[in-house]
């Protein structure tokens, strides 16, 4: 355990190229007494470089929380299984000592979690919940931990940050909070930051500040970003490369711009048309994708998306479709369809799907 | 608290926040905090609302009359409490009344009656903490054992609470003075321990209730150690129940003082003075001076009755659901 000790603190934490976070093959399994296990991510792999944004997009119940919490080490050991690998800087996190892994969370990697209300502890000052982090995982002394709070507070924007150290979460606004969860998670300058749906509990004119300030600190201190969504607006504003779930496997995978301009699986190519459009005629109706997230099929018979998609025949109820590259798209830009929407087959929709 | 609070203002509560559109942090610095939002926390808003209640203007009123008196007695009384001065005064058919010396007059055994009933307030007042104290100290480490833990540990130490909880308290606590022996101390451990289920049971619900919320999962994220997020995450937010228990257990430990000693369970030294064992030598005398008990009744059923509005006022403004 190297990168425990040794804290990089200059920018450029790039290990020649390679991915700082690398998740292969991940599966997390659901354990009741009594009942079917229930499989929640299913061989999901994915990958982030240092100072890139890599967007985590699916609707609610595809996995992409249960993923980051896997990331993290969080989900309940008496209740889930956890399989395959997930490699921080070339550290396996995945069957770590719990005390090494409570060790790199928060230093290494760290979260931002939806709702600040509720994940800032009610009864203890704004303060102390940055100090702790600073005092938990480095030397400082209370003094020195302080002073480091109230400079982490001013760096996320929150004014007068010395007097605020000592409110309590319900004395700031919404932003506010969620910028003092920010500046928790950022207290160790972490090599990788996980944000799950950051800005979903803020308003509208919020959630652009906060995104701005989260593509900001990524910019300056070349963190990793794992961003998870269901707002295409904010993938196409932060993110770098994009990994779509549904029903817990990635059904495709491409950079952002690829994604945006050249849809390839059915979800995707659905999600993108049911986004409303500026520049769509007056009146047009939205175009929802049919049916809802619980009409699905098991992986392990069909393509779960099957039940929903206009174009499912008979070849969608094939056990063994694959996440693979298709003709007329980049080489990393991978589906999982037997019948993707290549660009000379149907007509793409146009990038920059603006929220 | 911090002393940064303003006085709550009285704006409406909500009031919508001017947020400046997005821009370099410089122009995000201008974002304002709604301004009635401060000063709210539990506590305060607890303190704001108590305020208001008569009920609980009332309990603090009696209460407080009965921690003066307790401390203050030697102060208060006329006379040294180890009495029967006037044991000569009293015949086997009658006790003097009130008269200029002693303003209720004597008790039983010729004692200065309002002298002991100032020194029982004390008696009651120092059984009934020390007993709660006890209680909720072993109680609240027991539920705080089980709920931070879970698992086998949680079982083992409930399984210990419920068995204990089956066994009827007075019962339990004569029990336990039987076995130690009659002593102000037997009383203390005897009600303390039969109020320990209350307080494991209380503080375990409010901690697995807390386990499952988000902030202690982000804590959980940012690696901190599992008896921080223990110790000041969860512990803090589950203890406001557990407060308000112990308030309305002292209404109950005062009773109980006065029920054990009542049974002869308490401070054999037949000086000592306690409400509970003047309503005993008050009894063969009921039908001539009635009043030999009840002012020591009163004593109990005013003081227990004080304690049980404020532990109901506290808990009313406490709990976030109940505003009036």
């Amino acid at each position: 355990m190297t990168q425990t000790t040794a804290r990089p603190t200059s920018p450029d934490r790039t290990e020649g190229g390679a991915a700082l976070l690398e998740v292969r093959d991940l599966g997390v399994e659901f354990v009741r007494r009594g009942a079917e296990p229930v499989r929640a991510v299913d061989g999901v792999s994915l990958s982030v470089r240092a100072g890139e944004v890599r967007g985590l997009v699916g609707e609610s119940g595809s996995g992409k929380s249960v993923t980051s919490l896997a990331v993290m080490g969080l989900l309940p050991h008496r209740s889930s299984r956890t399989t395959g690998s997930v490699r921080l800087a070339g550290t396996e996190l995945l069957g770590m000592a719990p005390r090494r892994l409570a060790a790199l969370r928060g230093d290494q990697m760290a979260m931002v979690f939806q709702d600040p209300m509720s994940s800032l502890n009610p009864v203890v000052p704004i303060g102390t919940q940055v100090t702790e982090v600073l005092r938990t995982h480095t030397d400082v002394d209370r003094a020195g931990a302080r002073d480091e709070a109230e400079d982490l507070l001013r760096r996320v924007g929150i004014p007068d940050p010395r007097r605020r150290l000592r409110d309590y979460p319900h004395q700031l606004s919404g932003g506010m909070r969620q910028r003092a969860l920010i500046a928790i998670a950022l207290a160790c300058k972490p090599r990788l930051l996980i944000a799950d749906e950051p800005t979903t509990a803020l308003d509208v004119t919020i959630q652009a500040q906060v995104l701005e300030l989260l593509r900001q600190l990524v910019a300056e201190t070349g963190t990793a970003m794992l961003l998870i969504t269901h707002d295409l607006g904010v993938v196409a504003g932060l993110c770098d490369d994009v990994t779509v779930m549904y029903s817990g496997r990635v059904v495709e995978t491409a950079t952002r711009r690829e994604l945006f301009s050249r849809p390839a699986h059915r979800y995707t190519e659905g999600l993108l048309a049911s986004v409303p459009r500026l520049d769509s005629a007056r009146g047009e109706p939205l175009r929802p994708i049919p049916g809802t997230p619980r009409d699905v099929l098991p992986w392990s018979r069909a393509c779960a998306f099957a039940p929903r998609c206009p174009h499912a025949d008979r070849d969608c109820a094939d056990p063994s479709l694959a996440l693979r590259a298709h003709e007329g798209l980049a080489a990393e830009h991978l589906a999982r369809c037997a019948h993707p929407a290549l660009p000379e087959g149907s007509e793409p929709v146009a990038a920059g799907a603006g929220a | 608290m911090s002393g940064v609070h303003l006085p709550p203002a009285g704006g409406p509560p909500g009031a919508p926040e001017a947020d400046p559109p997005a821009g370099t942090p410089a122009e995000l610095a201008l974002e304002p905090v709604a301004e009635d939002e401060r000063g709210t926390s539990l506590w305060r808003g607890a303190w704001r609302r108590l305020r208001r209640d008569p009920a609980a203007i009332v309990g603090a009123v009696i209460v407080l009359a009965f921690v003066l008196v307790a401390v203050l007695a030697p102060l208060v009384a006329p006379y040294a409490p180890a009495g029967a001065q006037w044991a000569n005064q009293v015949t086997p058919s009658s006790v003097p009344g009130p008269s200029d010396e002693h303003r209720l007059g004597l008790d039983s055994f010729g004692s200065d009656l309002f002298t002991q009933l100032v020194y029982g307030a004390r008696q009651s007042l120092l059984i009934g903490v020390v007993s709660t104290v006890i209680g909720l100290g072993v109680g609240a480490a027991l539920g705080l054992l089980a709920g931070a833990f879970g698992g086998w540990v949680d079982v083992a130490v409930m399984r210990v609470v419920d068995i204990m909880l089956s066994i009827p308290s007075l019962l339990l606590a004569v029990s336990i003075a039987a076995v130690v022996g009659p002593s102000a101390t037997a009383l203390m451990i005897a009600i303390g321990a039969a109020q320990v289920p209350i307080f494991a049971r209380l503080l375990r619900g409010s901690m697995l209730g807390q386990r499952g919320s988000d902030y202690v999962l982000a804590a959980s994220s940012l690696g901190l150690r599992r008896r921080r997020v223990v110790m000041s995450h969860m512990l803090p937010n589950s203890l406001s129940p557990v407060i308000v228990q112990g308030t309305l257990t002292l209404a109950t430990a005062i009773i109980e003082v006065a029920a054990l000693s009542y049974l002869g369970l308490g401070d054999p030294n037949p000086t000592v003075a306690e409400w509970g064992r003047m309503l005993v030598r008050a009894q063969d005398r009921l039908a001539t001076d009635p009043h030999l008990a009840i002012l020591p009744g009163a004593c109990i059923a005013v003081t227990a009755l004080g304690f049980t509005l404020f532990g109901e006022a506290l808990r009313e403004s406490l709990d976030p659901t109940f505003r009036r």
